[in-house]
């Protein structure tokens, strides 16, 4: 369900542009936030406050990769796999991080904790290889910081997660690369 | 060192606040603009400074400006901060770091342009750039620098943030457009040129972060000023980003003209190349450009020399290549990107990358065939120019220019079915 209030909010922007369909982007951003991805729910609140049919919106939506068509892990991790990251060895980041989490690039854990990417230039090229945790970067990466990284999350989802993660390494859903 | 025009104090502490960017002349510039100047003198100003685009093709900015029709619909400024060029991180930094400067230059080019709505299209990965300069544009709006009548002037100016969601094709002009439209970031047919018929069917300038953010200092310190930096054609600094092989990557101001050998080797500045390994190659301008090499490395970094030497200036990402990399690899890599990046919207490019990267695929994994190496320029030949945006066309670069200069690299490839030297992928992570 998405609130009143983020439907007032979508309705303010159309309302800001000078014309009304420019508040597409901004309105999905504000539905995401609410429903974790881009549901039905969602492009129907979009289209209504902007006074435009799902379908147009759903065109809109489904072509930009940073709207999710499902619930992505609590946390998302993209690895820039681009030219300048991949000189500086960022393959062995992919796989590092593929061996952790025990899952493939472009799956979400079983457990619903973790979304594994590769992404395309992160505009980090001087601090490659990078990555975004979350839409936080983090940068010069190295085996030993991912191994950190898996480790502090762990330990931030609970020894409960911890537990299923190992356990359960099918993944569950496949997100759009 | 020389000069720092840009990013003179980017290191300042609190720079990114309205305070902290006063304390260092900040809005001086727009001060002075609106003061002392006309639109159409400011236009003749900077025409004068002989600033070009930071964005890619290195248009003069002023030139730009002056070619909006003039008719009686509504003007558009669109700064383009969709920064995704692969090797390009020069426009994260100056919104992260310095984000009111780019809304002051915004303001200045509004200003000149006759343009009362402005909106800076900030790629939607780089969530923080996107905050700071919106966080700008609400103290900018407090302070009376954006608004009804700005600085007491008959000016009056809105600027509207609008963030990307992941799609490299939007930093294509028309792409933007269509993105800041709310549709899908198909680019349209040229011409009519924005200039003509741009966002919502009004004259529109579209400008790339950079360029906007050099405007401040010109005009606090003149045109004459900015034009005695770099070279004839090529004047002032720009912001080179130096990644890949190299000691000490990141971002160096330097004035154009400057050879690409002290930005590799100068202590100040890359360092030279990593391991001290040998130079290999060099991508000049972002990976859409012609690579180029290392017996380019004396050429100055200025747009005619470049162009000169075989390639472009593009965004200024100087990717730097050493001796151990599989040049077939690192093609196959940024072509891969570029497939991923295709909208999709006309075939050559659509289906050409696609190809381009299948080819590349069994020749990197030894499955080549000897007319493997012909039939990717003979794709390349048949995607070049023959799309509506230059996506396609910068598929293509790395791929005929590395077969120019390395073409025995992949005749090992298809012979031998493996590298003739290592992969760069297999670089330890330091």
């Amino acid at each position: 369900m998405i609130s009143e209030q983020a439907k007032q909010r979508m309705r303010d922007l159309a309302a800001r542009y000078p014309v009304a369909r420019s508040a597409i982007m901004p309105a999905l951003y504000i539905a995401q936030q609410e429903e974790g991805y881009i549901t039905q729910d969602a492009l129907q609140a979009v289209a209504e406050a902007i006074g435009l049919t799902v379908d147009d919106v759903e065109s809109v939506a489904t072509f930009y990769t940073m709207y999710y068509q499902q619930q992505p892990g609590k946390k998302v991790i993209k690895v820039c796999t681009s030219i300048s990251c991949y000189l500086r060895g960022c393959d062995a980041v992919v796989d590092h991080f593929e061996k952790r989490l025990g899952i493939k690039r472009g799956e979400t854990s079983a457990d619903g904790n973790y979304t594994f990417m590769t992404t395309e230039c992160l505009a980090s090229c001087g601090t490659a290889p990078v990555l975004q945790v979350n839409d936080q970067f983090v940068e010069n990466v190295t085996l030993e910081m991912v191994d950190a990284l898996v480790d502090e999350w762990k330990k931030e989802i609970g020894k409960a997660a911890e537990a299923n993660a190992a356990k359960d390494v099918e993944p569950k859903t496949k997100i759009r690369l | 060192m020389p000069e720092l025009i840009v990013t003179k104090d980017i290191d300042a502490p609190g720079l990114d606040t309205l305070v902290g960017y006063r304390q260092h002349g900040g809005y001086e510039g727009l001060s002075k603009a609106i003061k002392e100047y006309r639109p159409d003198e400011l236009v003749e100003l900077v025409k004068k400074s002989g600033l070009r685009g930071r964005g890619g093709a290195g248009f003069p900015t002023g030139m730009k400006w002056s070619f909006l029709a003039k008719n009686d619909k509504t003007r558009y400024l669109c700064c383009n901060a969709d920064e995704s060029e692969p090797g390009t991180f020069k426009d994260r930094m100056i919104m992260e770091k310095s984000p009111h400067q780019l809304v002051e230059g915004v303001i200045i080019a509004s200003y000149a342009c006759n343009v009362s709505t402005a909106f800076i299209y900030v790629r939607g990965e780089l969530a923080l750039a996107g905050r700071q300069v919106e966080r700008a544009i609400e103290e900018a709006y407090a302070a009376g620098y954006i608004g009804k009548n700005i600085l007491g002037s008959d000016y009056s100016l809105d600027v509207i943030l609008h963030r990307g969601a992941g799609a490299y094709i939007c930093g294509e002009e028309s792409a933007l457009m269509e993105s800041l439209e709310g549709r899908r970031g198909y680019p349209r047919l040229k011409p009519p040129f924005p200039a003509a018929v741009g966002l919502y069917g009004g004259p529109t300038v579209i400008n790339n972060c950079e360029t906007l953010a050099t405007l401040p200092a010109i005009i606090r310190n003149g045109a004459q000023w900015y034009a005695s930096f770099g070279t004839e054609k090529s004047t002032g600094t720009r912001i080179f980003c130096l990644s890949g092989h190299v000691k000490k990557p990141g971002n160096y101001e330097l004035p154009l003209g400057t050879p690409i050998r002290t930005l590799i080797y100068d202590e100040q500045y890359g360092g030279g190349i990593l391991d001290d390994k040998q130079l290999k190659a060099i991508i000049p301008g972002g990976s859409s450009t012609f690579i180029l090499g290392a017996d380019k490395v004396d050429t100055p970094l200025d747009f005619e020399s470049i162009a000169a030497a075989g390639s472009m200036l593009g965004s200024g990402g100087v990717i730097v290549i050493h001796e151990d990399t599989c040049i077939v690899g690192a093609v196959l890599r940024m072509t891969e990107f570029y497939r991923d990046e295709s909208c999709g919207k006309c075939t050559p490019c659509r289906e050409g990358t696609y190809w381009l990267t299948e080819v590349l695929h069994r020749l990197e994994h030894g499955e080549g065939r000897e007319r493997d190496i012909d039939l990717l320029m003979d794709i390349c030949d048949n995607i070049s120019g023959k799309s509506f945006c230059p996506l396609g066309d910068a598929a293509t670069s790395c791929i005929t220019s590395s077969i120019k200069l390395f073409r025995e690299e992949y005749e090992y490839h298809v012979r031998e079915g493996r590298c003739m030297v290592g992969k760069g992928a297999a670089v330890a992570v330091s």
